[in-house]
Parts: C-alpha cells; sequence; structure tokens
C-alpha cells in the first residue's frame, strides 16, 4: 500500500519536471518563432522590401566621401537608410573590450581563488567576485556614464566622453563574475592527483597552477569565454547608457558607439507597428539571436572535443 | 516525514488559490463606493515636458484632494502612440500630432482627439560655459549637426572638435529641431542620441567642445546660446520678451492631446492647466505661459 503511494508521487514528480523543462524549451522555441515572423516581411513583403532588405542592411554604400557617412543608419530619414554596419561594429568593438578586460582577469581570479587563496580568503573571495554579478546593469551603465568615462576621459584625454573603452570596460564589469565562476568551478574540479603528481615531480605551485590545472581545466574557463561572449553581445542598458549612443561606421575604439541590442531597445518604442522600420528592428533581434546560437553551438563542439581529447590522453 | 512534502505543496497551491479572492473582494467594495474621478489620471509623453507636467500635477493634487495624476515621460512619439492605443487618458507631446496620427487615434478609439496647447517653449541650445563660442547663426548650427561643420574653429571657437549631443528620434524636440533647423535633412551620424533633455544638459556641462539642444526650462550649468536668423540679423538670446514678440528664431508650443469623450477627470484637468494660477506655475517652470504672445 505504502509502495504504491510512493511510486505514485514518484511518477507525479517524474512528469511535473519534464513538464517544467518542456515549457521552458517552448518558450525560448516561441520567442524565436515570434522574433522571426515579425522579422519575416524584409524576405517576403514587396513593400517593405522597397526600404528594408538583405541588401540595404549589408551592403548599400551611400554616395559620401568619408566612410562612416556611406555607411548610415538612419532609419527614421525622409530617405530611410537602414546600413547595419555601424551597428554590428558597435557590438562587436564593445564586445572586444570588454572580453579583453574580463577573460584575463576572470581566469587570474579563479587561478587565485582555487590555487593561491588561503581557505578563509577564498571564502571572502568566491562570495565577494560573485555578488558582482547581482549588480542591475542599470547601476553599472549609470556608473559608467557619470564616473567611469570622466575618469578616463581625464587619465587618456579622449575627445568623446562616451567610448568604445568606456562602454566596454562597464560591459566587462559585467562579465567578469561570469568569467570566474565558470572557470573557478572549473579549477576546483580538476583531480587532487594532478597537483600532488606535479608536485612530485618537483613543480613550483605556479608552475603546477599555469602548466597543469589550467589547461586541465581548459574546456570549462573556454566555456566561460563563451557564455560571456553571449552576454556581451547580448547586453543592453550598460551599452544605452555608456556607449554614447551614436551609429558611426567606425574601426576607432576613441569614438561613441550604438550596438544592435541598444537600437532595439531605443527605437521599439516608437516604432510604427508593422512598418519596415519595425521589421527591421525584429530582423536585428533575430539576428542577434543567430549570433549568440552559433557561438554558442561552435562553443559546445570546440569544449566537447577539448574534453575527448584530454581524456583520451589521460587513460 | 516522507508525506511532509505533498502535504505542504498541496497546501501552498490551496492558499496561492485563496489570496486573488481574498484581496479582490475588499477593492470591488471600494472600488464601487468612490467616484469614477478617483481613477488616477494617467499622461504619458513629451520628457521636455515631464517636469511641467509634475509640477502642475502636484498643485491639482493639491487643490482637489482625492483626484489623482500620475505623469509618465518617454518621448512625444511614445505618449501619442500609447493615447492611439488606449492606455493612456492623456498624452503630452512638444510637436503638432501628424495627419495619419490623427486619423488612426479617431480610428482606433472612435472618438476625435481635442487638441490644448498649455505653454510656449523656447528650443535652446546649449554649450559648456567655458566655450567662447557666444551666438551661432541657423545656418552654422545646421552645418554643425548634419556634420559639415566639424571644429569649433569654423564658428568662431578655438581649434577643437565639436562633441554632438542629440535626442533620440521618438521625441518631439528631435522633429522640431530637424524640421526647424536642418530643413529635414539628416542629422550627422556622429550626433550621440541621450535619453531626455536633462541628460543633453549633463552630458553638455561636463564636455567643453559639446553642443546639445532641448527646453529652456533645463538650463542649468549650461549657456543658452544667442541665435541668428541669418548673417546680417542680430543675435537674440532666448527669453521671455523674445520669445513673446517672437525674435527668438526657435519657439513651440506644447500640447496635451486628449479624446473627444475622455471621461471628466480628463477635462477636468486639462480646464484647469488654463487658469491663471496654472499658466503662473508654468511660468514658475521655466517656460512661458500662452498668453505672452
Amino acid at each position: 500500500m505504502r509502495d504504491r503511494a510512493r511510486r505514485a508521487i514518484d511518477g507525479g514528480m517524474t512528469v511535473l519536471f519534464t513538464a517544467a523543462g518542456a515549457v521552458a524549451i517552448l518558450f525560448i522555441f516561441l520567442i524565436f518563432l515570434f522574433t522571426f515572423k515579425e522579422a519575416l516581411p524584409v524576405f517576403t513583403d514587396p513593400e517593405i522590401r522597397k526600404e528594408a532588405n538583405l541588401k540595404q542592411f549589408f551592403d548599400n554604400a551611400q554616395p559620401a566621401e568619408r566612410f562612416e557617412d556611406r555607411y548610415v543608419w538612419q532609419p527614421t530619414s525622409d530617405q530611410p537608410k537602414m546600413s547595419l554596419l555601424p551597428l554590428l561594429l558597435g557590438t562587436f568593438k564593445s564586445t572586444f573590450i570588454a572580453l579583453l578586460f574580463a577573460c584575463p582577469i576572470g581566469v587570474a581570479a579563479a587561478l587565485f581563488s582555487s590555487e593561491f587563496a588561503p581557505r578563509r580568503l577564498r571564502e571572502v573571495v568566491k562570495p565577494a567576485i560573485e555578488l558582482l554579478a547581482g549588480i542591475p546593469s542599470v547601476v553599472l551603465g549609470f556608473f559608467a556614464l557619470l564616473i567611469l568615462a570622466t575618469w578616463l576621459q581625464d587619465a587618456f584625454g579622449f575627445t568623446y566622453r562616451l567610448n568604445a573603452y568606456n562602454a566596454g570596460l562597464a560591459l566587462g564589469i559585467a562579465l567578469l563574475p561570469i568569467v570566474f565562476t565558470i572557470s573557478e568551478d572549473g579549477l576546483a574540479a580538476v583531480p587532487r592527483g594532478y597537483r600532488e603528481a606535479s608536485m612530485a615531480l618537483g613543480a613550483t605551485k605556479v608552475q603546477t597552477a599555469i602548466k597543469v590545472v589550467l589547461p586541465a581545466a581548459a574546456p570549462a574557463v573556454f566555456a566561460a569565454f563563451v557564455l560571456a561572449f553571449g552576454r556581451a553581445i547580448g547586453e543592453t542598458m550598460i551599452l544605452l547608457m555608456a556607449g554614447g549612443n551614436a551609429a558611426i561606421a567606425s574601426l576607432s575604439l576613441n569614438d561613441p558607439l550604438r550596438t544592435l541590442s541598444a537600437t532595439i531597445a531605443a527605437e521599439l518604442g516608437e516604432v510604427v507597428f508593422g512598418s519596415a522600420h519595425y521589421a527591421a528592428l525584429f530582423f536585428i533581434g533575430t539576428l542577434l539571436f543567430l549570433i549568440t546560437f552559433i557561438s554558442n553551438s561552435l562553443g559546445n563542439l570546440i569544449i566537447a572535443r577539448m574534453r575527448r581529447r584530454m581524456q583520451g590522453e589521460s587513460a | 516525514m516522507k508525506n511532509v512534502f505533498p502535504l505542504a505543496l498541496s497546501l501552498l497551491i490551496a492558499v496561492a488559490g485563496c489570496k486573488p479572492s481574498e484581496t479582490a473582494a475588499p477593492s470591488s467594495d471600494t472600488g464601487a463606493a468612490q467616484p469614477a474621478s478617483n481613477r488616477p489620471l494617467s499622461i504619458k509623453g513629451s520628457d521636455t515636458m515631464v517636469i511641467l507636467t509634475q509640477r502642475l500635477a502636484e498643485e491639482y493634487m493639491k487643490l482637489n484632494p482625492g483626484r489623482m495624476v500620475q505623469v509618465n515621460g518617454g518621448g512625444s512619439g511614445t505618449g501619442i502612440a500609447a493615447l492611439i492605443n488606449g492606455t493612456v487618458d492623456l498624452a503630452q507631446a512638444s510637436r503638432p500630432m501628424k495627419a495619419d496620427e490623427l486619423a488612426s487615434a479617431e480610428k482606433a478609439r472612435g472618438a476625435k482627439v481635442v487638441e490644448t496647447p498649455v505653454a510656449l517653449d523656447s528650443l535652446a541650445v546649449f554649450l559648456d560655459e567655458a566655450n567662447p563660442v557666444k551666438e551661432l547663426t541657423l545656418q552654422q548650427l545646421a552645418d554643425i549637426y548634419t556634420g559639415k561643420v566639424r571644429s569649433w574653429k569654423d564658428v568662431g571657437g578655438k581649434d577643437a572638435p565639436i562633441i554632438l549631443y542629440g535626442r533620440e528620434n521618438s521625441s518631439g524636440t528631435y522633429d522640431y529641431f530637424k524640421e526647424h533647423v536642418l530643413n529635414k535633412a539628416d542629422f550627422s551620424p556622429k550626433v550621440q542620441t541621450l535619453q531626455g533633455t536633462a541628460a543633453i544638459v549633463n552630458a553638455v556641462s561636463r564636455d567643453v567642445n559639446g553642443i546639445g539642444y532641448g527646453g529652456i526650462a533645463y538650463d542649468k550649468g549650461v549657456r543658452a546660446l544667442a541665435l541668428k536668423k541669418d548673417a546680417q540679423s542680430p543675435a537674440i538670446a532666448p527669453s521671455v520678451g523674445t520669445v513673446a514678440d517672437g525674435t527668438y528664431p526657435l519657439s513651440r508650443k506644447l500640447f496635451f492631446y486628449s479624446l473627444a469623450n475622455s471621461p471628466e477627470r480628463v477635462t477636468h484637468f486639462v480646464q484647469w492647466t488654463l487658469t491663471p494660477e496654472a499658466q503662473a506655475l508654468v511660468k514658475q517652470v521655466g517656460y512661458f505661459p500662452l498668453n505672452t504672445r
């Protein structure tokens, strides 16, 4: 009797958990479906294709001398110009700086926490860095807008207060806890035997950490980079506030920038439903989804391969 | 012990199920007892007008206890879209509604739109206080914002790049500037777009080479530039006098938009904003009362 009740509860719970998993996947699927559906007129509607189409987005040089005047995002102009080049450049510039800042520092901090810090200190450092993840991005954006930008301009004499360095650094602060947490978990999971074997062969603590533990945790560290990249591409508020919000097609890190995500945030409130501009914004959304989807899939593939190789070597 | 979890779960579900009905009952009671005017009046739109409407709403609520007014920004376009979609009672706008917006409002809401000018605003051009440039012609201003002129040297300042600040394209101020200064030409891609005039003033006050534009009421810590219609005409700084006699080239009306079939709480507020005491507040906030012209 008791046994049957237990089995029933167990069965019920299994169904509950399966349903929860299915709902999560269903949501992602439906959101993508909706985004893509709204972007579809860019490919199908002849009226909208006059203003917004793939050639407009990726290959529509205006007749102008300067490069930055040739590729412009001006969707509400009398002759709408919808080149995505300045927005793509803005996204990649800020992401580049952010990763350049967050990846080395995050991994170094993770190495310190897992390999060098005394246990007591580690119990302070780890939650402190993880607490950074709890700072709302609007607060980080505000900090970068008012304080960080002034510091950087005073220190380096930038022409523009809000530029790629400022936006990238603020974004990097948001990525730091992601890189740290995942790398740290990976480093801590490396079997004790690796460290003991390395020490037994006469390696110092630093040699062990860098030449044995870090390579053994490489898949986790790489996974951290991939996740950080995905977050950087999608982050909106920080870049909306700290990037200066000027869609300039320029490679210079001194110029203000506008990202794909910030463009959606700034313009979707005003856009006329069903217009070419509206479809273009949803096309940007689809593009963002594809970029993160492809980078995550590629990342997973590489991680799986690294893992396999490592296991092959150790076996 | 093993049976505790499902029990707790069912208890939780039962409690959660009860909660809404418990709280819903008293609120529906009071809802019926209160007059309809106790529903808050919602206003949304122009960021330029937020401080003005906010101030008017505070005074209005003080004079009329029991009446509630909620004010939100977002830009003129956003407020007008909300009026069309029926999510607010009143839209505040720093530009007139366009013909297609009026048509879609009438179609969606089944009533004509009522326009009420509430104040005069002069659009000021802001520079950092340390910038030596004292005046510009409208043509020079247009050249600066379209990106033709890129150095302060070309308009009588020092040899430094001009840093452009402007508004989002959902802003009525953006539309006004584009139409009246740029003659509908495109802004330079180098314009850094910020949310709200306060943000622009803040940015310009931190940037010696910056230039921005917005409602004159935000003139704090920056200098409002004197403007010339063309090279021969005198430079005119924005002030009550120059806006009143129309010599300052960039002045405009600020509007409330409501629907002809809107409830009493809307008309009561809008009527009040035109009274002398409300118009005195308009002046206090830094805009110009309607009767100045």
